[in-house]
């Protein structure tokens, strides 16, 4: 088989660039520990039906948990995030927060407008995934998948304040399980 | 001589499938319309914005689904019976699929219309996605099993008439445009199997209330399964056209016969196994699989960038022939006067582009910047929207005349079109990637929240929202003038002589080793990686129960 000389330096240009970008994607992934949903506790899975009766998602919220990292346990569900609409989801500056998200109804997306924070909530599954929020102020939280008549409405809103001005009395109590 | 006097009989199989094709293609195209002016806040007029969702699922149904597998069998018809020199084997086996794919498309285009009308029980919006628990009529799914299951048959069709063709020619090699058709066929038997798993075992049995509640995980990753090896369905019909067709209407060969099958195994090889950089945001799906669906899907950057080599280098062949010279100056020696050719080519250069924007979305951690924002679509109206879409126009443009055996009817309005085209979704594609960096999220129709306000990284939202109403409103203008040559040569044209000659390529099927046709050793591989990519995860989901953990429906 005949491949011109030009042909087999571009193939071999080309080896070389896909070999950086997975390069890139790991450094990211492993070095600046950029991480995605379903990372640590996959294999867990919830009943839709009783999820918003019992356990952790039965009383949504922040938690405190060990090392002063916090859980954010929440509800995607029809049209509305549990904490985050009506009133803001208030979390620390700085702190490392674990969010734990489903959802009893349909699939819905969770995104944190102008971060990566960017997950899916399936019914029946747990999107976990730790991030921190460097800097304060308000950030706008959107449903972006299609979740039925009223999808462009579901929305809410997360506030991050100074460490040391979090109010610990927004957390929810864990003794509530 | 031309096309329709050699093969009558394809010819009528062809023509039947390109009116399919185009009429979705002009109900498609007036959604999207409709979609452009809604969601950029334009005019909200035609449809309200709960309506808007059914809008969404016939324009991504009819376009992404019934216009490009209408066009593939046609266009694929089209190439077997010249390429292998036959009529189809039976034409009532041809027509009973063709049948079979039509009235599941009718099917599944009264399930979604029925929700534009009041009052009907009937409605799908659910998107050309369909992630249950969201639930729609059962005809949307039924039509959709019929749609797959006829396309299957179309494949059976072509595999028979290579077969008889073999006995034939025991010693000679496929002919190149026949082994195009082969392998895009091979990769779709192994992926669509996912898709009609899911629709046929899940979905039907659920939408007709025989099992209650459904695993959302398990038929969306089915799905996906599908839903990226689809892509290469697309995509693969407009590369058989780069490869066999735009070398000839560049003045020039095809570079290279083997390099080409090459292209076509590592689809086969690479395609369907990536399925999982579309659920890189989900649960349920453990991290080294999407590790895994990392490596993959840039290994399939490799044949796509050999596709850049071989169809540029032969136009640069073309354009010398043609007397063109110099490094970059040859370009201007190519017929830019010639619409198919400038649609082929226009669709090459805008691929290239929604080539750098899928890069970003295979790269696990950097998609999470824009996984389901805007930023998607402006990938794949790229991809699918231009690289397919405008590539099957314009080859109409070619082809129509050897299926008429008259010429082209409105050349100027047919040279106008893919420029048009292509003005248009430069607009529309740059505004929706930028506005999928502000966090603007896809499939909504009004992407303005009380709560929220996006800080766009390059330009504004308002400057972002009128050129996507106006890019979009283009794009419809191209359409139409597409519509009306087609219509116009459909029956009208001069008789004369139609140019439908494919001359041989540089480096021709002598050079090509006897391995690259053996369909055996090649499917068999693509199996295998099919089963070390999904036998884990899909044992995992499956192992609880088929329908558990089960969710409720939500009949939309």
């Amino acid at each position: 088989m005949h491949i011109h000389r030009f042909e087999k330096l571009w193939i071999g240009l080309s080896l070389f660039l896909i070999a950086c970008f997975i390069g890139i994607v790991m450094f990211g992934f492993t070095v600046l520990d950029l991480k995605v949903p379903g990372g640590d506790r996959s294999g867990k899975t919830v009943d839709p039906k009783t999820v918003m009766a019992e356990g952790p998602f039965s009383n949504p919220g922040v938690r405190e948990a060990e090392n002063g990292e916090y859980d954010v346990y929440m509800l995607a569900q029809k049209f509305l995030f549990r904490p985050s609409s009506g009133q803001p989801l208030v979390l620390p500056k700085g702190k490392r927060v674990t969010f734990h998200i489903t959802s009893p109804d349909v699939i819905h997306g969770f995104e944190v407008v102008g971060t990566n924070i960017n997950a899916m909530a399936i019914p029946g599954q747990i999107a976990t995934f730790t991030t921190i929020f460097p800097k304060t102020g308000t950030y706008g939280v959107i449903c972006h998948e299609y979740c039925g008549a009223a999808h462009h409405t579901m929305q809410g809103q997360i506030k991050v304040v100074p460490a040391s001005e979090y109010d610990e009395s927004n957390l929810v109590s864990t003794s509530a399980n | 001589m031309t096309f329709v006097d050699r093969y009558p009989d394809a010819t009528r199989i062809v023509k039947a499938s390109f009116i399919v094709a185009f009429t979705a293609l002009g109900i498609g195209g007036l959604f999207g319309l409709i979609q452009a002016l809604h969601r950029t806040g334009t005019f909200r007029g035609i449809v309200s914005s709960v309506q808007y969702y059914d809008v969404l699922t016939g324009h991504g149904v009819l376009l992404a689904l019934v216009f490009t597998t209408f066009f593939i069998v046609g266009l694929y018809q089209w190439g077997v019976s010249r390429s292998l020199e036959r009529e189809p084997e039976n034409m009532t086996f041809a027509w009973s699929w063709f049948w079979m794919m039509t009235v599941g498309t009718v099917l599944t285009t009264i399930a979604i219309l029925g929700g534009l009308i009041p009052g009907t029980e009937i409605s799908a919006a659910v998107l050309y996605t369909f992630y249950p628990p969201l639930q729609a009529h059962p005809l949307f799914y039924i039509g959709a099993a019929l749609l797959v299951v006829g396309s299957w048959l179309a494949a059976a069709d072509w595999f028979w008439s290579f077969r008889k063709w073999r006995q034939k020619n025991p010693d000679a090699t496929i002919p190149l445009q026949t082994y195009m058709v082969l392998f895009t066929m091979l990769m779709w038997y192994v992926c669509s199997i996912g898709v009609a798993l899911e629709v046929v075992v899940l979905l039907i049995p659920w939408s007709l209330g025989l099992v209650t509640n459904i695993d959302p995980l398990l038929p969306r990753t089915l799905f996906w399964y599908f839903g990226h090896a689809v892509v290469y369905f697309w995509l693969l019909p407009a590369y058989f056209v780069w490869y066999s067709i735009l070398p000839k209407l560049s003045g020039g060969r095809l570079f290279s016969d083997s390099l080409t099958r090459i292209v076509f195994i590592l689809f086969l090889l690479l395609s369907t196994p990536i399925g999982f950089h579309h659920q890189y945001a989900d649960p349920g799906i453990t991290l080294g699989y999407k590790i895994w669906a990392v490596i993959s899907t840039l290994l399939i950057l490799l044949p796509s960038l050999m596709t850049a080599f071989t169809v540029i280098s032969s136009m640069e062949h073309g354009a010398r022939q043609r007397g063109g010279s110099g490094y970059f100056a040859w370009m201007g020696a190519l017929p830019w006067n010639r619409p198919a050719f400038v649609g082929c080519a226009l669709a090459g250069i805008m691929f290239a582009a929604g080539g750098f924007s899928g890069m970003i979305n295979a790269s696990l951690n950097i998609d999470m910047l824009i996984h389901n924002t805007a930023w998607i679509p402006g990938h794949f109206h790229l991809t699918v929207g231009t690289a397919s879409a405008l590539t099957f126009m314009a080859i109409t443009y070619w082809i129509l005349p050897q299926l008429t055996g008259r010429n082209l009817k409105f050349k100027k309005l047919a040279l106008a079109q893919p420029y048009t085209w292509f003005a248009g979704m430069t607009l529309m594609s740059n505004a929706l990637h930028r506005a999928g960096l502000a966090g603007i999220p896809r499939r909504v129709s009004e992407p303005e929240y009380r709560t929220v306000t996006y800080d766009p990284p390059f330009g504004t939202v308002s400057e972002m929202q009128w050129q996507v109403a106006l890019g979009g409103t283009i794009l419809f203008i191209s359409l139409i003038f597409f519509l009306v040559v087609v219509v116009a040569s459909w029956r009208g044209g001069e008789e004369g002589p139609i140019d439908d000659t494919l001359p041989a390529p540089l480096s021709g099927p002598e050079h090509s080793p006897k391995i690259l046709d053996n369909m055996k050793l090649w499917i068999g591989i693509a199996i295998v990686l099919v089963l070390l990519a999904y036998t884990l995860p899909l044992a995992d989901m499956v192992m609880d129960g088929l329908f558990s953990p089960g969710a409720p429906p939500s009949p939309v």
